[in-house]
């Protein structure tokens, strides 16, 4: 894609020159945590500590109390667009995920069109150049039409910019098309991402337990989410594909993993921030803010989640940020769409665990940085000297109030309203340029 | 897990009837003792009452039923009011028109109650939490989750039959995974603390943990039969029966059917019950279901009985009649 490249390098000369003041600097990459200055210059980061000789900073930001860190990374993000603009745009999503300090999202391909051929990635590359405000990164469909039938053109969805491949919330029910799947992608050192669940047992709403059997909704078992670990894993095996698990959702899923990493295979796992936070009983009676795929599980699972997570071998925290109109909630729990507009409370959901969990805050900032930028496989996710830079601030001690009105995204749809959470963005900035700024409402 | 309970407004007055769950053993208690002058009013040569002269209640059906719809409007013609049956064919409303925007539309015609039923569980509570203030719910069944009604005139049957709740053994037999009668029985025989509940099925169709919600869990029907005073058949619904629940109609009468032979596991004077229509041949034997110790068809006529001492609580609220002495009772229980 030479012509976008061009096009952000050129408009990169007259970016401001930028210097982060009086913050605490924490970077995991390089395992820096100290307070630091950084200097901005043509979008990159130039300098830590000391500004360069006849260095000029055009705007100073006194990040006094603050954390300064990577801009975060949101693994999945879906955008709605293009195809489902009136739920959100690339317009309006992406200044929702820079008000969450999210600075680099990645995109299923479940738009429409569907992302299964270059044009289409071209379309939304060029789209987030001219009117997002965040780098937008795609996944490709793993099968074409994410029919599970036929593979897509994985290598050239690779090419033109693809960080990895997927399908999404369709499982390939065919066994073998799974398997020449993995084995073409390991062929191309392309990542697959796997959103475990059993075709035939995912039919329900909500987790098959006391609650769905309380309030009469059709469950979806554990077993849903292992058996297609299960599955999936030893097709993993014989492939040798690079494979990360999307959404665990259950104790035994995270045990699964475990035991995989501990044989050597190559695979890693997220969770959502809202998987942390939320169990089964927040559903009670019939919230359709808390109708998530994968559904909100048991005390039990959450708390093998969490410790998944400090163990590592979970390695990082998404959003899978979701937004949705007014009325798809609007309907009995079953007939309401799935999903949360959660990127704007990613990150101080996140930090919780730092109080809840005893995690400690550069761990927790990693899950959301330098980890996933690991699995996508992209420089950013650091405040190394040369990087693009891509930078959250954010005030560690300062709480505020989820306002679900307030949201930036044009989805509203969050069980989380109401909620006071601690940590709030005050600046964002992305290849150098301020992006958000809270002083700014 | 319940933050707050909708169904009652700020004097502890019922305001919506969506679930059992939520209720304590005096409110339950209180619409027995209500229904009760109720249950003779068919016998009186003039059937109507004039609680609710003046009131418009609208019957909202996105279900098929004949029986629960009837005694409905039955019930609400004999408290004088007006009745308005709107049956709405659900692959209907989901092509166009919300559920929500519907109910707006009749809102706006000045209705005072929903009777609702529908085929997914919480709608009666998603439409509970967005009329205006002044308008009650009823909930005539909604998917799996609840029908209190139906629960509250088995009550009042077993009430009559047998006086006293606390030692009774009852089971429940049938399709208790798709069944809302099942789980609101259960939770209405737990509050008014019978002895034990039983619940009787193959597991599948038995939905998990269950026994969370106080009951006992038997695959075999003789075996749970053994003492028990009440036997409920449920329905076996089989429009819902999807995939392969069970092998055969025959197998399942063989194993689950209320047979005389069964039948004679349970006390001598236990009843038999059934929230119809009954499939006969299916889950009961037809001389059963007419026999001595059915009280299927006295379930119908209580039924309006029932339904007439929820909606005159319900509705009575906002008149100026002096409520019966047992709801001014619970208002003033600080617990």
């Amino acid at each position: 894609m030479p012509d976008i490249t061009q096009l952000t390098s050129v408009l990169s000369l007259n970016k401001p020159t930028i210097s982060i003041i009086n913050g605490r600097v924490i970077d995991p990459k390089n395992h820096l945590d100290q307070d630091l200055d950084i200097h901005i210059q043509h979008g990159k980061i130039i300098a830590l500590g000391a500004a360069p000789a006849n260095f000029q900073a055009d705007q100073i930001i006194d990040a006094k109390a603050q954390i300064v860190c990577p801009g975060l990374i949101d693994l999945r993000f879906r955008l709605r667009e293009p195809g489902y603009e009136t739920k959100g745009t690339i317009a309006s999503e992406t200044r929702a995920a820079v008000a969450g300090g999210v600075t680099s999202l990645c995109c299923p391909p479940d738009t429409n069109p569907i992302i299964d051929n270059a044009a289409i990635v071209k379309l939304i590359r060029l789209k987030a150049e001219t009117e997002g405000v965040a780098k937008i990164y795609t996944l490709s469909a793993l099968t074409q039409q994410l029919q599970g039938e036929k593979l897509s053109e994985m290598r050239e969805l690779k090419d033109a910019g693809c960080v990895g491949t997927t399908n999404a919330l369709h499982p390939v029910k065919n066994t073998l098309v799974m398997r020449r799947a993995l084995e073409y992608a390991s062929s191309h050192d392309i990542t697959v991402f796997i959103q475990a669940f059993d075709p035939w047992l995912s039919g329900g709403c909500a987790h098959e337990g006391a609650v769905s059997t309380r309030l009469g909704l059709a469950g979806i078992p554990v077993s849903a989410e292992t058996i297609a670990i299960a599955r999936d894993l030893q097709l993993i095996e014989l492939s040798g594909v690079k494979a990360h698990f999307c959404q665990l959702s259950s104790a035994k899923a995270v045990q699964l993993i475990q035991q995989a990493q501990e044989d050597g295979l190559p695979v890693s796992a997220d969770v959502t921030a809202h998987h942390l936070h939320l169990t089964e009983m927040d559903i009670a009676d019939f919230n359709s803010d808390c109708h998530v795929i994968p559904p909100l599980r048991t005390q039990r699972d959450q708390e093998a989640l969490r410790q998944g997570l400090v163990s590592g071998v979970i390695s990082n925290i998404v959003s899978d940020h979701q937004p949705h109109g007014s009325d798809a909630k609007l309907a009995p729990f079953a007939e309401t769409e799935a999903g949360i507009s959660s990127v704007e409370t990613l990150l101080s959901l996140a930090l919780k665990m730092v109080d809840e969990q005893a995690m400690s805050l550069s761990d927790v900032i990693a899950t959301l940085t330098s980890k996933p930028a690991k699995i996508l496989n992209l420089p950013e996710g650091t405040l190394s000297i040369g990087s693009d830079a891509d930078v959250c601030i954010f005030d560690p001690n300062a709480y505020w109030l989820v306002d679900r009105d307030k949201l930036l995204s044009q989805g509203k749809n969050t069980p989380f309203h109401s909620w006071e959470l601690k940590g709030e963005v005050t600046h964002t900035l992305k290849s150098g340029e301020v992006v958000f700024s809270k002083a700014k409402e | 897990m319940i933050s707050k309970n909708i169904q009652l407004d700020e004097q502890g007055r019922l305001k919506h009837f969506l679930s059992i769950e939520g209720f304590k053993r005096q409110h339950l208690i209180s619409i027995l003792d209500a229904a009760e002058p109720f249950a003779n009013v068919h016998e009186q040569a003039v059937k109507k009452v004039p609680l609710l002269r003046g009131k418009t209640i609208v019957n909202l059906f996105f279900e098929a039923s004949t029986r629960t719809r009837t005694t409905f409007e039955l019930a609400a013609k004999r408290l004088s009011a007006d009745v308005l049956n709107i049956n709405i064919n659900t692959s209907a409303t989901s092509k166009g028109e919300s559920l929500l925007d519907m109910l707006h539309n009749l809102e706006a015609m000045h209705c005072d109650m929903f009777i609702v039923r529908h085929n997914q569980s919480g709608a009666a509570h998603l439409i509970a939490q967005h009329v205006s203030p002044h308008i009650s719910v009823i909930n005539a069944g909604d998917g799996c989750h609840s029908h209190p009604s139906q629960a509250m005139l088995d009550m009042f049957t077993i009430r009559r039959h047998k006086k006293e709740f606390a030692n009774l053994i009852v089971i429940i037999v049938g399709d208790i995974l798709h069944s809302r009668v099942a789980r609101s029985q259960i939770h209405a025989l737990n509050t008014l603390g019978v002895s034990e509940v039983r619940v009787v099925a193959p597991k599948t169709l038995i939905p998990t943990q269950i026994e969370t919600l106080g009951v006992h869990v038997y695959h075999d029907m003789q075996s749970a039969l053994i003492g028990a005073d009440v036997i409920i058949m449920l329905r076996l619904q089989k429009e819902r029966m999807q995939g392969a629940l069970l092998p055969s109609e025959d197998e399942y009468y063989h194993q689950y059917g209320l047979t005389e032979q069964k039948l004679a596991y349970a006390k001598p004077d236990a009843i038999v019950m059934h929230p119809g229509p009954i499939n006969r041949g299916v889950e009961i034997a037809s001389s059963i279901a007419d026999g001595p110790q059915s009280v299927i068809l006295e379930q119908v006529t209580n039924g309006i009985a029932i339904r007439m001492a929820v909606m005159s609580q319900t509705l009575g609220r906002s008149l100026n009649i002096k409520p019966p002495k047992q709801i001014t009772a619970i208002a003033e229980e600080s617990h």
